[in-house]
């Protein structure tokens, strides 16, 4: 569909949408509240307001963070970039153990963005906010001229709730403990760098983009002293044990044959000279659990559908004489040093 | 069968460390200093980083790691002169990905960019002759890097761009040669290296019979080998068995790829567009001579050089990074002074510290920190 009732016929958007006239009315009214199931009556108000009572009942912290996105192509398979921006916002929420309550989106528009890609991201936005029970209740929207923007920006802020009993923190890994992911790695980096199509790479990899907030609370449910959630988006797995190990003091020791990684992503990964474990993810968390919940923190992470290959991969240890670090040891029995990579991973000359 | 998995078998690379083990052990009898190999290729180099696969040999094994990586070997003032051509504004310079981190003098193409220069990422010299038709009113530069691995596909695309009539795509010509590269560091007096594993990409290229002179007149073992650990370990063992035996022979461990005359079309483009410069200057190596190519003079209307009259750049390498002892095997990357301190990943000194390719950023990558003292 190319013209939208109300916005225009041109089918694109124009600065206009951004003036603060008619036509930015109708953009908000029939696109963006009718999608978030927001009525113009309860929106009229510059903020949101969420009643406390219910907030205060289920738990005792607030939980709140914000997240840009700017990803390139808006739409790839597996998602697009509203469905990251909803899932990104969500998980940092509840890799902190909150249950989310509400998200803010704030978009800004390039003028000439197709109506119809606009449309699709603001309803798979919807439909993700809604699979994961929370409500997408203010925003914004400006228009930046052609160039300015690649297309479309968006940033969610989220709230959520920390019930008492919970006390998950990047600090909190302890000798002993062992490493747990949800299921294979890389495959948000992969899928966006085949998506961009300059590899001329003829291979199927969708996105893992998915809210988390079930997975962890079934993770919690069966390792209740569950030390350390992070979801392992940019910088991927190894980005986040090497800060973890950092913040908890600790070494942690990866078994490399036991990392998870589809033959696809693997082959991508060899294409190129990058690893799976340094890859961004949008649906894999990592959580670190004491070694006597192990068992249980596994099977209910395989017994959800975002987690059917969980894997242990990894112990901690104390921290080694040189400090903190993260090694990997593979199957040949050789180990290697994982470090924090250092700016954006660049494909290899050959 | 899968590749992957076939060559990086644990078991079948049990058997293989078992055997260099025999082997190694035998030869140190009859010697004072570990048996010292050089690995020619950057993808070799990453291999024995990325699978650790040093913590499973003996000591009396040392690798040094060569040459074979094209933007460690990069000087500082080919940087410059990309540089210098990316500020037109006429001009977007295409190049590799890990070409846009390496140092010059007056900063890296990726500081060029955030700067306002126009510099982007390509995948193949085609991508850039694409984006050259797709934008005819400005120049096109490839900055053209690598080894005998990547020349003949820059040759063919300036070919096709010859037969398209496509008048705005140039090259900024570092294609270099390992051969006579090679050559240069067996003629040093002190170049301590006992045998070699050979770069099988190249060799996809070249063959096998370039190589014949060092074990003919040089007397080291040469086996041009794949980039899987099994490779690297069964290269290895062929290399330890002919010391073994007290013979320098070329052998190609690499067959499944490298066939022994090479690749004759690549090669007859190569001859077709390229002749060799009198002079080439290395990072860490200095100047040696006929180990760049440059666009033949039928070329010319592609080569970006005389297409915008630049004016070379020469840089003296810094000189506190010891980059040429480390690219020569005189130093393991942690004898530096710089490493790990004045020369990381993060703010790099020298090229061997950029790509994952370079001894010393797969050195610091995979050994980590534990190595700075």
């Amino acid at each position: 569909m190319n013209s939208i009732p109300g916005i225009g016929t041109g089918g694109r958007i124009t600065m206009a949408h951004g003036g603060g006239g008619t036509a930015m009315r109708a953009l908000i009214d029939t696109l963006f509240l009718e999608a978030f199931s927001a009525t113009p009556h309860t929106a009229q108000e510059d903020q949101a307001r969420l009643p406390l009572a219910p907030l205060v009942a289920g738990g005792d912290r607030l939980a709140f963070t914000t997240d840009s996105f700017v990803v390139e192509p808006l739409e790839f398979p597996g998602g697009n970039i509203g469905t990251l921006a909803v899932c990104g916002t969500i998980n940092d929420l509840v890799v902190g153990g909150a249950r989310p309550v509400a998200l803010s989106a704030a978009f800004i528009l390039a003028e000439g963005l197709e109506l119809a890609c606009l449309r699709r991201i603001v309803a798979a936005m919807a439909d993700c906010a809604r699979e994961a029970g929370v409500r997408i209740v203010t925003g914004d929207t400006k228009v930046v001229p052609k160039g300015a923007c690649d297309g479309l920006y968006v940033t969610t802020s989220g709230v959520g709730v920390i019930p008492a009993d919970r006390a998950i923190s990047i600090t909190a890994a302890r000798p002993g403990d062992v490493v747990l992911v949800n299921g294979t790695l890389g495959d948000h980096g992969a899928a966006i760098l085949c998506a961009r199509g300059d590899l001329a790479l003829d291979v199927a990899i969708a996105s893992d983009c998915a809210p988390l907030g079930g997975l962890v609370e079934a993770l919690l449910a069966a390792a209740p002293n569950t030390r350390s959630l992070r979801d392992a988006t940019r910088g991927g797995v190894a980005g986040v044990l090497s800060e973890l190990a950092e913040a908890s003091a600790v070494s942690l020791t990866l078994d490399e044959t036991a990392l998870p990684v589809r033959p696809e992503v693997e082959g991508v990964c060899d294409i190129l000279g990058l690893e799976a474990l340094f890859l961004a993810n949008e649906g894999k968390l990592v959580a670190v659990v004491p070694q006597a919940e192990a068992e249980a923190a596994l099977a209910a992470l395989r017994a959800h559908p975002l987690g059917q290959q969980a894997a242990l991969i990894g112990t901690v240890a104390e921290a080694g004489p040189h400090g903190p670090s993260v090694v990997v040891r593979n199957a040949f029995g050789g180990r290697r040093t994982v470090t924090m990579p250092s700016g954006e991973q660049l494909p290899r000359i050959c | 069968m899968r590749f992957s998995e076939a060559f990086r078998d644990p078991a079948l690379a049990e058997k293989l460390f078992t055997e260099i083990a025999r082997t190694a052990e035998t030869l140190a009898r009859s010697r004072k200093t570990p048996v010292t190999v050089m690995e020619v290729c950057g993808g070799h180099t990453h291999t024995i980083f990325r699978y650790g696969l040093k913590d499973r040999l003996p000591d009396t094994i040392e690798f040094a790691h060569g040459p074979g990586c094209p933007v460690c070997v990069l000087p500082m003032g080919r940087i410059d002169d990309a540089i210098a051509l990316a500020r037109r504004p006429d001009v977007i310079l295409t190049t590799f990905g890990d070409a846009m981190r390496v140092p010059g003098a007056q900063g890296s193409l990726l500081q060029a960019r955030a700067a306002g220069a126009d510099i982007r990422m390509v995948y193949s010299p085609l991508d850039a002759l694409e984006l050259a038709r797709k934008n005819p009113d400005r120049e096109i530069v490839f900055f053209a890097l690598g080894f005998e691995t990547t020349a003949p596909s820059t040759a063919l695309t300036v070919l096709r761009a010859a037969r398209e009539g496509i008048q705005n795509f140039s090259l900024l010509c570092q294609h270099i040669l390992i051969v006579p590269t090679l050559r240069a560091l067996l003629e040093q007096p002190d170049f301590a290296v006992d045998g070699f594993i050979g770069p099988g990409h190249v060799a996809m290229v070249t063959g096998t019979h370039p190589y014949e002179f060092v074990a003919s007149t040089f007397h080291r073992p040469f086996v041009v080998a794949g980039f899987e650990p099994l490779d690297i370990l069964q290269s290895l063992l062929m290399v330890l068995r002919q010391l073994e035996a007290g013979q320098a022979r070329v052998e190609n461990q690499y067959a499944r790829v490298v066939p022994p005359e090479g690749n004759p079309a690549a090669l007859a483009a190569m001859r077709q567009v390229y002749e060799t410069r009198p002079d080439t200057a290395w990072r860490g190596l200095g100047t040696i001579a006929f180990s760049g190519l440059q666009l033949r003079p039928t070329w010319a209307a592609f080569d970006a050089e005389r297409r915008f009259a630049l004016t070379p750049h020469t840089v003296a390498d810094p000189a506190s990074a010891r980059c040429g002892d480390v690219l020569t095997g005189r130093i393991r990357p942690t004898a530096c002074p710089a490493f790990g301190r004045d020369c990381t990943p993060d703010a790099p000194l020298g090229a061997l510290m950029v790509s994952s390719e370079g001894a010393c950023a797969a050195c610091y990558d995979y050994e980590g920190a534990r190595q700075v003292a």
